[in-house]
């Protein structure tokens, strides 16, 4: 028996396994994988085209187009206002970012001011939804790494920022809140003080996903020192957002550029250090807390006045005034039937989303139609990095940086 | 967004630089715009580079249909120390579309030019591996084009939905 | 006056129903009974307990394509509890589902990844089109899109833009009451609206004097 044991110890020990592949070569077979279009860790239909040798990932290749809903050519086929709910559609978490960014290039091009109050309303919501996108990433990621009981937090917090969007619009997602010229409705009564109890609530709901999370020995081994990529490499690919933020460049439009009265607001940017996948994740965790002090400061110094321009020609007039006034009757019939016409030019209206920066550029030849809509769409362009994140590194690896990544392939196809 | 003497600075600096390159210049609303020659799109942008414009934020297509030359490629330039922004046109007939990649400049080029060629059908020289990316492989069309029609299926009501499809499934 | 005598065929319903009175009433036996029972009472039963357990055990598909998805993974969470129903065990692979959610707007390169998907799942399967676009094209009547009837059969429709949780939880529950053997009445049975429909009629497509009568189907631009 003692013999037999020992005859296994020694063939054991006689067997080297390398850790590192040697490079490719016959010996080394390389697989292709594909992974997706439907499989549970894509965040959407995406797929790729993995090429592994064992577990290492040593190329790989994104093939999108799986939901290309072609909206940057219906948005051409509809009036100005009509096109609003269509462009919202496209990065389906962020409603409000990409009707932000089409809104306001329509409203450079037709040179009008937006109302303060509206512009303090827009940037309550802009933030609530920074604030829900990144709780269905948290969710989601959380879901992928394994930590499943996140998903049920997330989404319920993500309950109440819903409850806020359907007090103020009557819509949970896609509510066409923003218009050209403001915002389509004043809040209701209660909305300052259900918002004020979530503010109040946020960020001690993020210090539980902290505590759940951040110091978890799963998450911080399966993040720490993966996906890593440098700043440069990034800049070239032209990734901005939340993951060059990652990486230590403080680059966010709200800061550097800033739009629709940010400057009003003290608020900091959080930006990681080494730039792996764990700073990544610490970032996106530090905008709960940074969107919330933005929100506060937002319904504190909430200015009275219109929540629209007053310029009857691009706003619908407030319907008393369709019973007395017989301009406003024109107005509204010519608003309704037409639309508003736009003189002919071209703008380029970037916003800082909570994947990057958005960029809605708008063509418009003198009618009531946009010639060309096109939205530059942050996860479209952050995908170029995955290649280089997950080049050299394990398949397990992969799935986390996906996560981490954040894609929202309704971006990415449009 | 450099103001207008500014660009016309930067416009007079690219003719001495390269000749025939920039042929016009526009400013409209606070966006500065370049409009080159696209066969020296990839000097332009080499020299922008050199300027402090290191990152494009975007690259799309346009089709100015029905004015010729009708496909126009716009590049926009960022410059992160500066915080300013400008934009280089270049327009390319339809019976020649081609144009030069930026790929080697810009990396972020790659998806973006994609995108362009799929929509727009404007081939990029150079560009390492220009195919649909979008639509599918072999769709044959190229669906931004202002003179392709925006399809869709016809409305269902009672009357027609006998001749409608998946009720025999 | 001469009374003929025929034969009734046994699986007339009329026959049927008055020999269910007789075994009701005690009056069946012996072999008659078993033959009956045999025919009438088990196999609807068994067939109902059986459509009764597929009914309260949909193991939904995880298909999330766009925007309706999040709503979709939204009744998996607390606030409505898709659990309470018995379906909150969303299965990665098809081979393993039965109810596939289509959940977004159906692109004509994901199509024929669908049907493949479809095809995997085994009998008996379900599909729930959620939201417009893949019942019916939705906001973006294009080129680049497929509704979902064209490839493959769906059971219910969910409308909305995207649905709520209710709505979807609404839907998957008409399903399970199509699946558990009463169907719910269309709206024209419920409204007693039998005759409402369009269908042109043959005759009526002879021209009419009138000049300002249109037939029903000349919608046009509709």
């Amino acid at each position: 028996m003692a013999s037999l044991t020992e005859d296994y110890r020694r063939r054991e020990e006689s067997i080297t396994i390398s850790s590192e592949p040697e490079g490719v070569g016959e010996a080394h077979e390389l697989l292709t994988l594909n992974i997706g279009p439907h499989h549970p860790a894509t965040h959407g239909v995406l797929r790729l085209l993995a090429t592994l040798e064992g577990e290492v990932v040593r190329d790989i290749k994104p093939i999108i187009g799986y939901v290309h809903t072609g909206i940057e050519k219906t948005a051409e086929d509809k009036a100005y206002w009509k096109a609003i709910p269509v462009v919202e559609r496209m990065d389906y978490l962020a409603y409000y970012f990409n009707a932000m960014a089409f809104c306001g290039a329509v409203e450079t091009l037709l040179d009008i001011e937006v109302p303060p109050r509206a512009q303090y309303l827009r940037v309550i919501h802009l933030e609530l939804n920074r604030i829900m996108s990144h709780l269905v990433w948290l969710g989601t990621s959380a879901l992928d790494l394994g930590a499943i009981s996140m998903f049920w937090y997330c989404f319920r917090e993500r309950e109440k920022v819903l409850d806020l969007f359907e007090m103020s619009s009557g819509q949970r997602m896609h509510t066409r809140y923003f218009q050209v010229g403001g915002v389509i409705e004043d809040i209701p009564p209660g909305f300052a003080l259900k918002l004020r109890q979530f503010c109040r609530d946020m960020p001690n709901r993020a210090d539980q996903y902290a505590d759940l999370l951040s110091k978890n020995q799963i998450v911080v081994e399966r993040l720490r020192g993966t996906g890593i990529v440098d700043q440069r490499t990034l800049l070239k690919l032209g990734v901005t957002g939340p993951l060059l933020r990652a990486t230590g460049n403080p680059w966010d439009l709200r800061k550097a550029d800033p739009y629709s009265s940010y400057d009003h607001f003290e608020f900091k940017i959080p930006v990681g250090t080494v730039g792996d996948n764990y700073d990544r994740y610490a970032v996106r965790h530090a905008e709960f807390y940074e969107s919330t002090k933005i929100i506060q400061q937002a319904l504190d110094g909430l200015p009275e006045g219109p929540f629209i321009t007053p310029d009857r020609k691009v706003a619908l007039p407030p319907r008393h005034e369709l019973a007395t006034s017989m301009e406003a009757l024109i107005h509204h019939f010519k608003l309704v039937t037409e639309g508003f016409r736009v003189p002919p030019g071209e703008a380029y209206y970037p916003i800082e989303g909570p994947r990057g920066e958005y960029g809605c550029f708008v063509r418009a030849d003198g009618s009531a139609k946009p010639a060309r809509v096109h939205m530059r769409d942050p996860s479209f362009v952050n995908l170029q990095a995955l290649p280089h994140m997950v080049r050299d590194g394990y398949l397990a690896d992969l799935i986390a940086t996906l996560a981490m990544l954040d894609p929202i392939l309704g971006g990415i196809d449009r | 967004m450099p103001d207008a003497t500014e660009l016309e600075l930067t416009a007079q600096e690219l003719r001495d630089h390269e000749a025939g390159s920039v042929l016009d210049t526009e400013f409209h609303r606070g966006r500065a715009v370049l409009v080159v020659d696209p066969a020296s799109v990839r000097a332009v942008l080499a020299h922008l580079q050199g300027k402090g414009y290191t990152f494009l934020a975007s690259l799309h297509g346009v089709d100015y249909y029905p004015e010729e030359p009708r496909l126009g490629v716009l590049y926009e330039l960022l410059d992160m120390q500066r915080v300013e922004r400008i934009s280089v046109k270049a327009r390319v007939p339809t019976d020649a579309p081609q144009i030069e990649s930026v790929v080697e400049l810009f990396p972020t080029a790659e998806f973006q030019e994609r995108e362009v060629f799929d929509m727009f059908g404007v081939r990029f020289d150079g560009h390492p591996d220009l195919r649909r990316i979008l639509m599918p492989e072999d769709y044959e069309g190229h669906p931004q084009r202002r003179d392709f029609p925006v399809g869709g299926e016809p409305v269902l009501f009672t009357y027609n939905e006998q001749q409608s499809y998946g009720k025999d499934m | 006056m001469e009374v003929k005598r025929e034969r009734i065929d046994p699986a007339d319903l009329r026959v049927s129903k008055l020999r269910a009175h007789d075994m009701l009433r005690d009056d069946l036996e012996g072999e008659d009974l078993e033959r009956h029972v045999e025919q009438r009472v088990v196999t609807t039963t068994l067939e109902k307990a059986v459509s009764w357990a597929r009914g309260n055990s949909f193991f939904p598909l995880t298909f999330g394509l766009a925007c309706c998805a999040i709503e979709m993974m939204s009744i998996v969470g607390a606030r409505l509890d898709i659990a309470r129903f018995g379906f909150e065990a969303f299965r990665a692979s098809p081979r393993q589902a039965d109810l596939i959610i289509l959940s977004g707007r159906v692109s004509i390169k994901m199509a024929p990844v669908i049907r493949r998907i479809y095809d995997q799942m085994l009998d008996p399967k379900w599909a729930i089109s959620m939201g417009a676009c893949c019942s019916s094209m939705g906001v973006f009547n294009n080129y680049a899109l497929v509704p979902a009837d064209k490839f493959l059969p769906v059971s219910v429709h969910v409308p909305g833009c995207p649905p709520r949780p209710e709505a979807l939880a609404h839907g998957i529950l008409r399903l399970r009451d199509q699946v558990m053997g009463n169907p719910p009445a269309g709206w024209r049975q419920r409204y007693a609206a039998e005759g409402t429909e369009e269908f042109l009629e043959a005759d009526s497509a002879a021209a009419s004097p009138a000049i300002n009568v249109f037939r029903a189907g000349d919608t046009a631009g509709a």
